[in-house]
């Protein structure tokens, strides 16, 4: 069979088809989100984007009991939701094979931490695959859902950015059936109390004597002996590294990762003159390594110990020759680049909510999404992104601190500032509707702004409980927000057109007046992007425009005033969302069409 | 240029870099099909998520007998293809000694110069060319691709004007176009390559 390039994503969701897996449940998370997609296209597959990690989790674990194969998949950030079921189905056992994806960013391309899930694999005794390319990455899948069957354990798949969004030549195979495991009652398996938990967790133990046997014995942990002065221990990524980096050095590359083949890191160990352990930005292996005993060859000058591991840095810490292109460093000093980092695209319904909260000098709490990029210049009105949700909660937080200065007669020089949440529509329906739960269970106060624009924007589109889609592309129930918080007891919830100007300015005018209660406004206008949005473009009167700079404080990528005093737009970009029209002081935006 | 003595024994690097939006990933799905065409093993590395939005990006393809790492280190590129004159200058470290670039001849202005708090750098032009006289391509491939019938096939004309300096068949460029590209825009795609690509080999 001829091979095809696949991603690591793709390769992952095509190695689950090919097992027999039957459905995948998952929440969008750079760089995983693509492993659902591409799995939910697959042919005679059920799939679906759950609201967060741990529902998905839950319920692959669900149709797993029932007797199926199924996939999970997510971001790192995203096992740490679904952790609580994790650490929890590591006891009670699988009944159809269960395969989790967590998907680490080392790097940071697209998170807001750099978090090794191979300590999750660790800390709930299962075990854990890692692809160093799409070809293993399908036959790794493969063999973690027979695995998942063999010993009634959940397994973990542990990819990188750049394995999940490398595309490598793969061989695939025909999909094979596999037998349902009937679903029997079987109280002490699945009922996770102390009585029944505790002998699960003997049962988890030995369980783990049979790991560490699969882990000797898996293909997938294999010496490749060259030359024996100096061997490298390494896995996914980092193998391909070190590869590139010492082509002619021994390898003990490592597949299988928890457990760790203890027996065959002491025969590497013990085959190599110099013995070095590769990691990148967690040092997950060598701390293995050291667990055994095996205390491995200092490096000239140590790995760095945050981000992105490469072929160079492993040279420059062996002390190896680095190359480096002199003249383009010194054309680099002579010509200061500007930086260019991501925006709000042109038309994009957030930037009014965040313009007018920069306007009201308030405390804008965020959360994560593209709105986080409210943080950036010229916007520079988001003051925090810590989790997904937490700007909900986080605002209750200092709600209660102001509450308190308050009683006591203290204040602080913002205490006038009115404190603002944000956040988008999928991340409310992900984890900031339990936080608006709790403040009005406290009777808190506050201001929340909702950012509907009817999507999942940041990881490329999905749907979510509000866009009124699923990922298989049937039309469902969309959450009506409104209704939803005033049934949950938020008295006062509005909903303006997120490009107005004048409604939104209000409605977060009133929202911060009203100090005694908890408001909602929710600003709603489609994604530019996910919904190709196109109305007249917009053009600059050069006669009346005073080259006051308004319009390019918004930081629409469309706008620009540069070399002269006059705004300018260009019309590629522009996508006629009026919003610099209602913002120019001198009424000298106005659409294409009514020139 | 050395790639055709070279690609038995290391991989061909190539740096594809722009900005969000421009095109950049599926050139750089085009000329990995060209490299699987012709019998390489191939990588393609590329970076999603919040770097798309308007941000700067970059795209790696690396082919040969084996490939192993899959992104590009300082140095290490035989050909950077930029889509954007700063960009172009941006990623110049990452270019071989003796490797070869070729530059879209646009600028797109970063939100800092947008909003008038940072300035458009001069003289880019001249600076590139300390790269080495024959080793810098600056054209204009909207230009290029306008002529040849339909201006959006700008990211294939670029791959034309790189294609002289890799060591893949015809043949494998147009099977690769044929495989990625609508049959809608396929004979403007085609065009802007061959207009480049023939250019170019004359």
């Amino acid at each position: 069979m001829s091979k095809i390039l696949l991603s690591g994503n793709e390769a992952i969701a095509r190695g689950a088809w090919e097992a027999g897996c039957d459905a995948g449940f998952g929440y969008p998370g750079t760089p995983s989100t693509e492993t659902l997609e591409s799995f939910s296209k697959l042919e005679g597959v059920y799939a679906e984007w759950a609201i967060n990690e741990k529902v998905a989790l839950e319920s692959a674990i669900g149709f797993s009991m029932a007797g199926h194969r199924a996939l999970v998949t997510m971001k790192h950030v995203g096992v740490n939701v679904a952790s609580d079921p994790l650490m929890s189905i590591a006891y009670a056992g699988v009944n159809g094979g269960l395969v989790i994806l967590a998907a680490d960013d080392p790097g940071m391309f697209s998170s807001q931490n750099e978090q090794d899930s191979r300590v999750y694999a660790e800390f709930a005794k299962i075990p854990l695959f890692e692809p160093a390319d799409s070809e293993e990455a399908l036959e790794m899948t493969k063999a973690a859902f027979e695995l998942s069957e063999k010993l009634k354990t959940i397994v973990m798949i542990r990819s990188t950015v750049r394995i999940s969004h490398t595309k490598t030549l793969v061989e695939t195979h025909d999909r094979q059936a596999a037998q349902p495991v009937p679903y029997q009652t079987s109280i002490p398996d699945w009922v996770m109390m102390p009585a029944y938990a505790r002998p699960k967790r003997l049962e988890s133990d030995k369980r783990f004597a049979e790991l560490e046997e699969c882990s000797e014995t898996s293909l997938f942990n294999h010496a490749e002996i060259r030359d024996t002065s100096i061997g490298f221990i390494a896995s996914g990524a980092c193998y391909q590294y070190v590869r590139e980096a010492f082509p002619e050095a021994s390898t003990l590359k490592l597949g299988m990762t928890h457990p760790l083949p203890e027996s065959k890191i002491r025969a590497f160990a013990d085959s190599v003159d110099e013995l070095y352990v590769v990691d990148e930005a967690y040092p997950y292996l060598l701390k293995g390594v050291r667990a055994f005993g095996i205390e491995p060859t200092p490096w000239t000058s140590p790995l760095p110990a945050a981000f992105e591991m490469s072929a160079m840095l492993l040279k420059e810490s062996y002390g190896s020759p680095i190359e480096q292109n002199t003249t383009a460093l010194e054309l680099q000093k002579q010509v200061a680049v500007p930086p260019r980092p991501p925006a709000l695209c042109a038309g994009c319904p957030h930037r009014v909510a965040f313009n007018e909260l920069k306007r009201m000098k308030a405390i804008v709490l965020g959360d994560i999404g593209c709105y986080t990029l409210g943080a950036l210049a010229p916007l520079t009105t988001l003051e925090s992104a810590i989790d997904m949700g937490a700007s909900v909660s986080m605002g209750h937080g200092f709600e209660v601190a102001r509450e308190l200065e308050s009683k006591a007669g203290v204040s602080q020089s913002t205490s006038n500032r009115p404190v603002f949440s944000i956040i988008g529509d999928s991340t409310f329906a992900h984890s900031g509707l339990s936080g608006v739960v709790s403040t009005v269970y406290n009777a808190g106060v506050g201001n929340i702004v909702i950012l509907d624009n009817r999507t999942t924007a940041m990881t490329g589109g999905q749907g979510n409980p509000i866009s009124g889609k699923t990922l298989q592309g049937r039309q469902t129930n969309e959450l009506d927000l409104p209704k939803v918080l005033k049934a949950i007891g938020v008295e006062d919830v509005v909903q303006v057109d997120a490009h107005n100007v004048k409604a939104v300015r209000e409605a977060l005018k009133a929202a911060a007046n009203n100090k005694d209660k908890l408001s909602v406004v929710i600003c709603q206008a489609p994604c530019v992007v996910e919904y190709r949005i196109h109305n007249t473009v917009r053009v600059v009167d050069a006669e009346a425009c005073r080259g006051c700079g308004t319009c390019t404080r918004i930081g629409c990528p469309a706008i620009s005033m540069y070399d002269t005093n006059i705004a300018e737009i260009n019309d590629k970009l522009c996508n006629g969302c009026s919003q610099c029209e209602q913002y120019c002081p001198f009424n000298a935006i106005h659409s294409k069409e009514g020139e | 240029m050395s790639c055709d003595t070279a690609v038995n024994e290391k991989p061909i690097t190539v740096m594809l870099c722009g900005v969000g939006g421009q095109g950049t990933i599926t050139a750089a799905d085009l000329l990995a099909r060209a490299a699987m065409n012709d019998g390489y093993d191939v990588k393609v590395s590329e970076i999603h998520g919040m770097a798309q939005r308007g941000g700067a990006v970059s795209t790696t393809v690396r082919f040969g007998k084996n490939v192993s790492s899959m992104v590009c280190d300082p140095a290490q590129a035989d050909i950077i293809i930029s889509f954007e004159l700063l960009e172009a200058v941006r990623n110049a470290h990452y270019l071989k000694n003796d490797g070869h670039i070729i530059v879209n001849d646009i600028q797109i202005k970063p939100m800092s110069v947008l909003t008038g708090q940072a300035k458009m750098p001069q003289g880019i032009h001249e600076a590139l060319k300390q790269l080495g006289e024959h080793s810098v391509d600056i054209f204009d491939a909207e230009a290029v691709a306008r002529e040849a019938g339909n201006p959006k096939t700008a990211n294939v004309a670029l791959l034309g004007a790189a294609a002289k300096f890799l060591p893949l068949s015809e043949k494998a460029w147009e099977k690769s176009i044929e495989s990625r590209i609508p049959p809608k825009t396929l004979e403007a795609n085609l065009a802007a390559f061959r207009a480049m690509y023939n250019k170019l080999n004359a």
